[in-house]
C-alpha cells in the first residue's frame, strides 16, 4: 500500500518535471503544445546514447539531456514557434502536430522502433527497506531531484528578476514592453528552460515511463491533463495536478486493472467541467 | 461580400416585408448550387469509368471525404476544435461490424444502425464542450476519443481487441447489388452515401441554422444577443456531425469487412484536421477536395517510404499552419473570375 503510493508519488514527481515546461508555454504564452512530449523523448534518447554507445556516466547525462533539449527548444522557438504565438489554436494545434509526427518518425528512423534500455549505476538500482517499506532507489532519486527542481522553480518564478519579467511578459505583453523588458527573449528563454526541463523529465523517466518512438504521442494526454488540471498560474497547482495524477494512474494500474485508463480520463473530464479553468485556477480570468 | 454594407442600409431603410424578402433572396443566394460542386460529382462518378483499377482509393477517398465533411461542419461552422472526432467514426465502424456480425448482413441497416449509435454518444458527448475555451474543449475531446480507444481494446470479448474484428461478410445492398471483388459496388455505395449525406449537411448549413452557427463561431456573445440560442445550436451540430462520422466508420468497416482498433487511434483524428487544412474549412466542399488531395498524397508517400510516411505528413502540416492556412484555402480565387465569385458568396 505504502510502496505503491511512494512509486506514485515518484511517477508524479517525474510527470511534473516533463509537464512544468508545458505549462509555461501553454498557460502563460497561450501556446497549445502538443509537440512537448518530443523534447521529453529528445532528452531520452540522448542519454540511452550517451550512455550506451559511449559509456557516460548516468549523472553526466542528466545535465547533458537538459542542456541538449533546452538547445532544440531554443532553436525550434526562435526559428518556428516564435511566428505562431498569434495564429488561431487550431494552426497550434495542427503545427504541434505535425512537429510530433515529424519527431516520431525521424526518431524511429534514425535509432529503431524498439523499446530503449538503460542501466541505471549499481548505487541506485534495486530496493531499500525504510521503517518496513519497500522503497526503489531509484524512485527514491527521482523524487529527492524532482522535488529540489519544483522548489527551485517556485522560487526562481517568485523571487528572482526574471521570474518577475516573465510573469510581467504573460500579464499583459505590451505594458511589459513598453516597461523595456524583452518580451520575445524571455519567452524564448523560459520556452528553452521548459523543454529542458522537459528533456530532463525524459531521460529521468527513461526507467520508469519506458522510451519509444511513440513517446510524445503516449504521453501527451498525460502532459495536458497536469496542466489543465492543474491551472497555470501557479507552480504549485500543476505539482498537485502531477502528484494527484501519479498516485491515482499507479493505484487505478495496480488494484484496477481492466480498467485503469478510464479512471485517468474520467477524472479529467469531470475535473474540466467542473472546473474548466484547472483545479487552483486564480480567479476573476 | 463587399456588398453587405450597402445592403445592410437597404434592408434598414425598407419595411420590415421588404427585409423580410431580401433576407430570403440572400439566403437563396448563399445555398445556390454552384459551379464547381457539379464539377465534383461529375468527375466523382466519371472515375468510376476511367479508373476501374482504382476502386480501393476512391473509396477510401470517398469515406475520408464523408468524414471531413462532416468534422467541418463542427469545426468549418461551429468553430470547435475537435481532436476526437474519430471517436464517432471508430464508433460507427465497430458498430456496423458488430450487426453484420451477428444480426444483419444487409449493409444499410448497419449503416444506419452505426449512425444512431455515434449520434447518442455526440449527443450525450456535446454537453461536455459546450463550457470552457478551446483548451478545454481539445482536452475533452481527446480524452473522449483516448477513451474510447481503450474501451475498444479492453472489451475484447466484442470488438475482438488488438485483433480487430473480422470474419463478417455482407449481403447485397438492399438486397440487389452484390458486392463485387473489384470494390465496384462498394466505391458506388460509398459515393451515393457521400453524395446524399454532403447534400444533407449542405442544406443544414446553408439554412439559417448555419448561418447561426458561424455567428456562434465569430462571437458567441454577440450571438447571444440576438436570440441565437448557442448551447441547443451546438448540441444540434455536434450529434448530426457524430451522425454522419459514424456513417463514414460503417462505410470502412462494411467495404473492407474488417473493423481494427486503428479506427480509433489519434492519428485518424489529425488526419481528418489535415484534410479539412488541404482543402479549407467553411464550406464542407474543402473535406471533399482536401480528401483527395490527402489520400493520394498518402498513397504516394507510402509507396516512396513506406516506413516513414508519418514524417512527411509532419512536415506538410507544419509547412502549410507556416505557410498559413487562409492563403492557401483561397486557392480558388485565383482560378478565373466567374468561377471565383460564386464562392466568395458561399463563405
Amino acid at each position: 500500500m505504502l510502496t505503491i503510493l511512494f512509486d506514485g508519488v515518484a511517477y508524479g514527481m517525474l510527470l511534473f518535471i516533463l509537464a512544468c515546461g508545458l505549462t509555461v508555454t501553454l498557460g502563460l504564452m497561450n501556446f497549445i503544445n502538443l509537440a512537448h512530449g518530443a523534447f521529453a523523448m529528445a532528452g531520452g534518447y540522448v542519454t540511452v546514447v550517451m550512455m550506451n554507445r559511449y559509456g557516460i556516466s548516468f549523472y553526466w547525462c542528466l545535465p547533458a539531456a537538459f542542456i541538449v533539449s533546452a538547445l532544440i527548444g531554443l532553436v525550434l522557438e526562435r526559428t518556428l514557434y516564435q511566428w505562431l504565438y498569434q495564429v488561431s489554436h487550431l494552426d497550434q494545434v495542427l503545427f504541434s502536430i505535425g512537429i510530433v509526427f515529424m519527431a516520431v518518425a525521424a526518431t524511429d528512423y534514425f535509432m529503431g522502433g524498439q523499446q530503449q534500455l538503460i542501466n541505471l549505476p549499481p548505487e541506485l538500482s534495486g530496493r531499500m527497506d525504510v521503517f518496513g517499506v519497500g522503497v526503489g532507489r531509484y524512485r527514491l532519486f527521482t523524487i529527492i531531484v524532482c522535488a529540489a527542481l519544483a522548489l527551485a522553480l517556485q522560487l526562481i518564478l517568485s523571487k528572482t528578476r526574471f521570474g518577475s519579467r516573465l510573469r510581467a511578459a504573460v500579464d499583459d505583453r505590451r505594458v511589459a514592453m513598453g516597461l523595456g523588458i524583452n518580451v520575445p527573449l524571455v519567452f524564448a528563454l523560459t520556452f528553452a528552460f521548459g523543454s529542458g526541463l522537459a528533456g530532463l523529465g525524459g531521460a529521468m523517466g527513461a526507467e520508469i515511463l519506458g522510451l519509444d518512438p511513440n513517446f510524445p504521442l503516449k504521453f501527451m494526454i498525460y502532459f495536458l491533463i497536469v496542466v489543465s488540471v492543474g491551472g497555470t498560474s501557479t507552480v504549485s497547482g500543476p505539482f498537485l495536478a502531477a502528484m494527484l495524477l501519479g498516485i491515482a494512474d499507479v493505484a487505478g494500474k495496480y488494484y484496477v486493472p481492466a480498467i485503469g485508463p478510464f479512471v485517468i480520463y474520467a477524472l479529467m473530464i469531470v475535473m474540466l467541467i467542473v472546473r474548466p479553468n484547472g483545479l487552483f485556477a486564480r480567479g476573476g480570468r | 461580400m463587399s456588398v453587405l454594407p450597402q445592403e445592410a442600409t437597404m434592408v434598414a431603410t425598407s419595411s420590415p416585408t421588404a427585409a423580410a424578402s431580401r433576407a430570403a433572396k440572400l439566403m437563396k443566394r448563399r445555398s445556390r448550387v454552384r459551379f464547381y460542386e457539379i464539377i465534383v460529382w461529375l468527375a466523382a462518378i466519371a472515375a468510376f469509368f476511367v479508373l476501374p483499377s482504382k476502386m480501393l482509393i476512391l473509396t477510401e477517398i470517398a469515406i475520408l471525404a464523408l468524414f471531413a465533411v462532416s468534422l467541418d461542419l463542427v469545426l468549418g461552422f461551429a468553430g470547435i476544435v475537435s481532436l476526437g472526432h474519430t471517436a464517432f467514426f471508430g464508433l460507427g465502424a465497430y458498430i456496423a461490424g458488430l450487426v453484420a456480425l451477428h444480426y444483419v448482413a444487409e449493409p444499410v441497416v448497419g449503416l444506419l444502425a452505426a449512425g444512431i449509435g455515434a449520434g447518442l454518444l455526440g449527443f450525450i458527448t456535446s454537453f461536455l464542450i459546450l463550457r470552457g475555451s478551446d483548451l478545454t474543449r481539445l482536452m475533452t475531446t481527446l480524452g473522449i476519443g483516448l477513451m474510447m480507444a481503450e474501451m475498444a481494446n479492453q472489451m475484447a470479448w466484442l470488438t475482438g481487441g488488438a485483433d480487430g474484428l473480422s470474419g463478417f461478410s455482407l449481403g447485397p445492398i438492399l438486397g440487389m447489388f452484390e458486392f463485387d471483388l473489384f470494390g465496384k459496388t462498394g466505391y458506388v455505395y460509398c459515393l451515393v452515401v457521400l453524395f446524399v449525406g454532403t447534400m444533407l449537411m449542405r442544406r443544414l448549413a446553408f439554412s439559417p441554422f448555419g448561418l447561426s452557427l458561424k455567428a456562434i463561431k465569430a462571437n458567441p456573445m454577440r450571438a447571444g444577443m440576438i436570440a441565437i440560442p448557442a448551447r441547443k445550436r451546438i448540441v444540434t451540430v455536434y450529434t448530426i456531425a457524430a451522425v454522419f462520422a459514424g456513417m463514414a466508420g460503417a462505410l470502412l468497416a462494411q467495404t473492407t469487412s474488417f473493423v481494427s482498433p486503428d479506427v480509433l487511434a489519434f492519428h485518424r483524428s489529425a488526419d481528418v484536421l489535415l484534410v479539412l487544412t488541404i482543402g479549407g474549412t467553411g464550406y464542407l466542399y474543402g473535406g471533399i477536395f482536401g480528401a483527395v488531395l490527402f489520400t493520394l498524397v498518402k498513397d504516394w508517400l507510402s509507396i516512396v517510404t513506406p516506413q516513414y510516411w508519418m514524417f512527411y505528413i509532419g512536415l506538410i502540416l507544419v509547412v502549410l499552419v507556416l505557410v498559413g492556412r487562409d492563403r492557401l484555402a483561397r486557392w480558388i480565387e485565383y482560378l478565373p473570375e466567374h468561377l471565383s465569385k460564386s464562392k466568395e458568396e458561399g463563405r
